[in-house]
């Protein structure tokens, strides 16, 4: 890397990014680019740090097309955290119903995809499939930053 | 016959180069982050994906909020084709008024303003009131500097005064002038809402004033409503470069100088675009009630403009 | 027979016509008659003022009408101007009547409300079309007492109609003596009441006297304008009168205000004196700028109208004031442009308030509200009304393509002239004046987005919103002519120019036309043009091109209930008020308005940590009432109190005093 390269890289937090996944979900019709929903339906939180920090400096998910929106009418993809509990079962259904079609949902940790520890409890309805229909499921207590961004990517294609 | 067709191409580059714009600005912004940030034409696949996607009206929302877009857009491309951002020979002369303009790029900001009441929720209100709060009090401050720069050429027409510029560089770099720009400057930032009147990437709904209104837009609506924000976007900024660095734009539709002027154009809207990027990523935004503050000292700038080319003229 | 004789004698005739008809017919056809008489009378006056402004002028003197001076008619194109203004208005009122007064007995459709009708647009035709002092009081005095008839159509429903036509006749009397006192002064200096003799004697008259009947006449018209801070009646009587009435008073009487400092201004006293210019744009400012913060802070959809008719009248008043400073300073072109721009003007506030009061009436007649809190919701259930409001509401913003955007624009660029002549005051005031009117404009267009997206919007806010139903054709029909002359002067307002030129050319202050052609505006003397009709077809063609395009490449839309943060449904007590819409605002502007607020909060008996309930009540007063105006009432209430002490009730007393009466006149008769 010549000194001009190191100038520029100066102060630059972000790793190198994995290669590119070979194709997107095709159903989607994303074309490399993913706008996020977040929806916490009883998670523990420890899932949402991950996630933050998916969209954070080091993991930085908008390399890849992927930003956060503050309404689901601009999302395509719900990303979902947390055993769904009984209380959040309607607004995580009427987040979904509120996207534009065609949208997708991702299920971000164990306690997503089966409840997880949380399995059982008096207030936890079941896994988001339960509830919403499931496109990508991300296993992890709590998953990676770098699984969730995966996962995205496969999502989109890039 | 040469003048429109340079109009549908002004339109076509303004419309091609904003949502570059708006990647080239989040792309500085990610790097002085530390980030590595987004593909330069990434706002042109969020757009393409959005115009695929299916749009949704509110239950109770009328013509209006599905009019609201299009209004927005036209208003957009219209000033677009016909300020002198290429040439300054348009064939629109009669719409390319500073006056004019100002009033168009109103007439969009009311239309997205309806359509946040049309949609009958709290935050499509909230939006809506404060975004025509902040226009009420840019106007003023828009319409001083319009003064200012007309007074050099008699003229409010935009044409005239990129050419007077052009033809006679003394009478750009004068007191006025550098007054008017700066109260220009500010009032650019409230028009479009940027830092520090309203942060675009905001994810929090108190603090919204553009984005409030559009939460409820999707689909293709929604990629109207984008795309004319940074064409909106491109068009305050370049008439911000054409008016106080009006070289490089064609004064003959020859095609060799228009080629030169639409090079000359999106150099002069990077520079612009990258000072405004990597400024947002030094200030915050300001709370609401301290806005008029800001803009009440940029119409003081404005009006010392207007008496700095009146007394030293 | 002269044509605009003939159209004035149909015009007067169809008038008493129709008032008697009004008075004669039973309840059920009364209001179709009163309507059609007065828009008859209204197309009478109309075609008598297109003649006029196409350059027919008439003169007449019908010596036998009345005792003394007789009746002196003088038609030029200044006066065309306003007949049209007038007429047109008139004509909408007519139609729109029909449908709006409805079929009872009582209000706006008694016997004396309907009957009054025709006669009070004949009494505003008079008034333009008086070519002498006395014909113009007469008709100004029959206009002011036939609109007071129909401000008080509702006296009996309503007391606040009652003290808005107390207040109307107080300040309408007060106005009507300091023009007769001006008028009969300057007659008395100049040697002769016809207008033609003042005219001829105007320029040899002393400044003191030009100056003296300057202001007299300026505080009666500027009042009879609503200029603030003479306005007081205006958000009353426009508040309280039935809907169409307001149309004509807001669209057409106020209008005559303006005709009256125009005629003495500059036609009668000829241009004047610099500081007579300033003191009419001091006028124009305040009222602008203290009209539109009013009406953006109402909630009374008719109160901010008519404080809207207030800013209006500001902006044409400061459209005069910079013609009368321009001829001062030498500056014929931009004078011309700015008389233009403040005839024009006048024009477009007709037309698009007129449409706008009939649409208010149109919401109250289907809801019985006026609060723009209470309403909503009324796009779906009001399509057409809804629609012809946004024309009007587009129009009353001055945004592109309305039709108040170009003489905005017109009265811009006359500001926006530069004339180093003109003095220190002049370069200051001119983009003091541009501020103002920018700032004007931009609150001017969060009212009427308030306005339009509160009262019609979104969901209803009360059960009277939701059971609104649209209005019947002939109110539609009505509000359907007004915007297509409200679509006519945005797109092609050079139809006016030829007119605007002769009524320049007409006064003698030596102001040299304005040109204009085909679809742009030109003005002579300024390198500016505006092109209104590529603006309207810009827009709506490029807005209906990429309506076209989006559903082509896009998929079907779908309704949804509006997000709600999933946490339930949205209910219309959630949706944005027009009070808190215009919040903001009113903090913003909290030093002029001074808004009265109180918040309660009531808390339980267990904890002063939480709170059972919270009350917010605002007031906001009109403040330049409340300090001008309020002492002077009282200082009146009291030396009238006072006052009573002279009349005991004792016979000899009152010989005393006639006694004591003749004796004065007697000394001062010797003295002399």
């Amino acid at each position: 890397m010549g000194l001009i390269g190191k100038i520029r890289d100066a102060g630059r937090v972000a790793e190198p990014a994995p290669p590119q996944p070979e194709q997107g979900l095709p159903a989607a019709g994303l074309g490399g680019s993913v706008q996020v929903r977040h929806v916490d339906a009883g998670s523990c939180n420890g899932c949402e740090i991950e996630v933050g920090q998916a969209f954070g400096p080091t993991y930085d998910a908008e390399r890849h097309g992927v930003r956060l929106v503050a309404s689901p009418r601009h999302a395509d993809v719900l990303t979902v955290t947390g055993p769904v509990t009984v209380n959040m079962a309607g607004p995580l259904r009427a987040t979904y119903e509120a996207m534009p079609r065609p949208g997708l949902v991702v299920a971000v940790g164990d306690c997503a995809r089966d409840c997880g520890v949380f399995a059982g409890g008096y207030g936890v309805l079941g896994p988001v499939s339960d509830v919403v229909p499931v496109d990508v499921q991300v296993p992890g207590c709590p998953p990676e930053p770098a699984a969730i961004v995966a996962a995205l990517r496969g999502v989109s294609g890039r | 016959m040469i003048a429109w067709i340079t109009a549908v191409a002004q339109a076509v580059l303004v419309a091609a180069v904003a949502p570059l714009l708006i990647g080239f600005m989040r792309a500085v912004r990610a790097r002085l982050e530390g980030r590595a940030g987004g593909r330069l034409v990434q706002p042109w696949r969020d757009l393409r994906k959005l115009l695929r996607k299916e749009p949704i009206i509110p239950a109770d929302a009328g013509m209006i909020f599905t009019a609201a877009p299009l209004v927005l857009m036209a208003t957009s491309v219209l000033v677009a084709a016909a300020a002198p951002y290429l040439s300054t020979g348009g064939p629109l002369s009669g719409v390319a008024d500073l006056i004019v303009v100002v009033g168009l790029l109103l007439l969009g900001t009311v239309a997205l303003a309806l359509a946040g009441l049309d949609t009958g929720t709290a935050f499509g209100g909230m939006g809506a009131s404060r975004e025509m709060t902040i226009a009420a009090l840019v106007e003023p401050t828009l319409l001083l500097a319009v003064f200012a720069l007309s007074t050099r050429v008699g003229s409010t027409d935009l044409g005239a005064i990129v050419a007077a510029g052009a033809a006679d560089p003394a009478a750009v770099f004068t007191p006025a002038s550098a007054l008017a720009a700066a109260a220009l400057a500010i009032a650019t930032l409230a028009e479009a809402g940027r830092l520090p009147v309203d942060n675009p990437a905001t994810h929090l709904e108190l603090t919204m004033v553009h984005e409030a209104m559009v939460l409820e837009y999707a689909g293709r609506d929604l990629a109207l409503v984008e795309w004319a924000s940074a064409m909106r976007l491109t068009i305050l900024l370049g008439l911000l470069a054409n008016l106080f660095i009006p070289w490089g734009v064609a004064s003959s539709p020859h095609p060799a100088a228009l080629a030169v002027g639409a090079a000359v154009f999106v150099v002069k809207l990077a520079v612009l675009g990258g000072l405004l990027a990597a400024g947002e990523v030094f200030v915050a935004k300001l709370r609401l009630f301290r806005v008029p503050e800001l803009l009440a000292g940029s119409f003081v700038l404005g009006l010392l403009a207007v008496v700095a080319s009146a007394v030293l003229a | 027979m002269n044509e605009v004789a003939a159209a004035l004698a149909v015009a007067f005739a169809l008038a008493g016509v129709g008032a008697a008809a009004g008075w004669a017919v039973p309840a059920r056809g009364r209001s179709t008659v009163a309507g059609a008489a007065t828009a008859g009378v209204g197309a009478a006056g109309a075609a008598a003022g297109l003649a006029a402004v196409s350059g027919t002028g008439w003169q007449g003197h019908l010596p036998d009408l009345l005792p003394l001076a007789g009746v002196t008619l003088s038609v030029d194109a200044l006066a065309g101007w306003f007949l049209l203004l007038v007429g047109g208005v008139a004509v909408v009122v007519g139609v729109y009547t029909v449908g709006y007064a409805g079929r009872g007995g009582h209000g706006p459709a008694s016997r004396t409300a309907l009957a009054v009708l025709p006669v009070f647009v004949a009494a505003m035709l008079l008034v333009p079309a008086a070519g002498s002092v006395s014909t113009f009081l007469l008709g100004w005095e029959l206009m002011a007492v036939t609109s007071l008839l129909l401000v008080l159509a509702e006296h009996r429903h309503s007391p606040a109609a009652r003290t808005a036509g107390l207040w109307y006749a107080a300040m309408t009397q007060a106005g009507f003596v300091a023009v007769l006192v001006g008028l009969a002064w300057l007659a008395a200096a100049a040697g002769g009441e016809s207008f033609a003799a003042i005219r001829a004697a105007g320029p040899e008259l002393s400044p003191v006297v030009s100056g003296g009947v300057f202001l007299l006449c300026l505080a009666g018209f500027a009042s009879k304008a609503g200029a603030v801070p003479l306005h007081p009646w205006l958000p009353r009587a426009h508040a309280e009168a039935p809907s169409h009435v307001s149309a004509l008073m807001s669209a057409a009487m106020v209008k005559l205000g303006v005709y009256g400092i125009v005629r003495v201004g500059f036609d009668l006293l000829g241009g004047g004196q610099r500081w007579w210019w300033l003191l009419l744009g001091a006028f124009g400012v305040v009222s602008a700028l203290y009209g539109i913060l009013q009406a953006a802070v109402a909630t009374d959809l008719k109160r901010l109208l008519a404080f809207s008719t207030s800013e209006n009248v500001g902006l044409i008043l400061l459209g005069l004031a910079a013609a009368g400073l321009w001829t001062d300073a030498g500056e014929h072109a931009a004078a011309g442009v700015a008389l233009a721009a403040a005839l024009l003007h006048a024009a477009n506030h007709a037309g698009f308030k007129t449409l706008l009061f009939c649409g208010a009436g149109s919401v109250l007649r289907a809801t019985g509200t006026r609060d723009l809190d209470e309403l909503g919701g009324l796009s779906r259930r009001m399509p057409a009304t809804t629609l012809l409001f946004t024309v009007g509401a587009l129009g009353a913003a001055a945004l592109p393509p309305g039709n108040g955007f170009v003489s905005e624009w017109l009265l811009l660029q006359a500001l926006l002239h530069r004339a180093p002549e003109a003095g220190m005051v002049v370069t200051v005031a001119a983009p003091v004046a541009v501020a103002v009117v920018a700032l004007t404009a931009g609150v001017g267009v969060a009212t009427y987005v308030k306005a339009l997206g509160t009262g019609f919007l979104a969901r209803p806010r009360s059960s009277a919103a939701e059971q609104a139903v649209e209005s019947p054709r002939g109110m539609l029909a009505g509000m359907g002519l007004a915007a297509l002359a409200c679509a006519g002067l945005a797109v092609a307002p050079a139809v006016a120019a030829p007119a605007l030129d002769r009524i320049a050319g007409g006064l003698r202050t030596g102001i040299a036309p304005l040109g204009g052609s085909g679809v742009d505006v030109r003005l002579s003397g300024i390198a500016s043009t505006i092109s209104p009709l590529w603006i309207g077809v810009g827009v709506v063609g490029l807005a209906v091109g990429f309506a076209g395009a989006a559903r082509a490449v896009g998929r079907a839309r779908r309704r949804a209930a509006a997000w709600d943060c999933g946490d339930g449904p949205l209910t219309a007590r959630m949706e944005y008020t027009a009070t808190s819409f215009a919040e903001p605002l009113q903090r913003v502007f909290d030093n002029v308005l001074a808004p009265e607020q109180d918040v309660d909060v009531t808390h339980p008996s267990e904890s002063a940590y939480l709170v059972r309930s919270v009350q917010y009540r605002r007031r906001l007063p009109d403040r330049i009432e409340a300090r001008l105006y309020q002492p002077m009432v009282t200082a009146v209430d009291r030396v009238g109190r006072a006052a009573r002490g002279l009349a005991t009730g004792s016979v000899h007393r009152y010989l005393a005093y006639m006694l004591a009466a003749l004796i004065a006149v007697l000394v001062a008769g010797v003295i002399r």
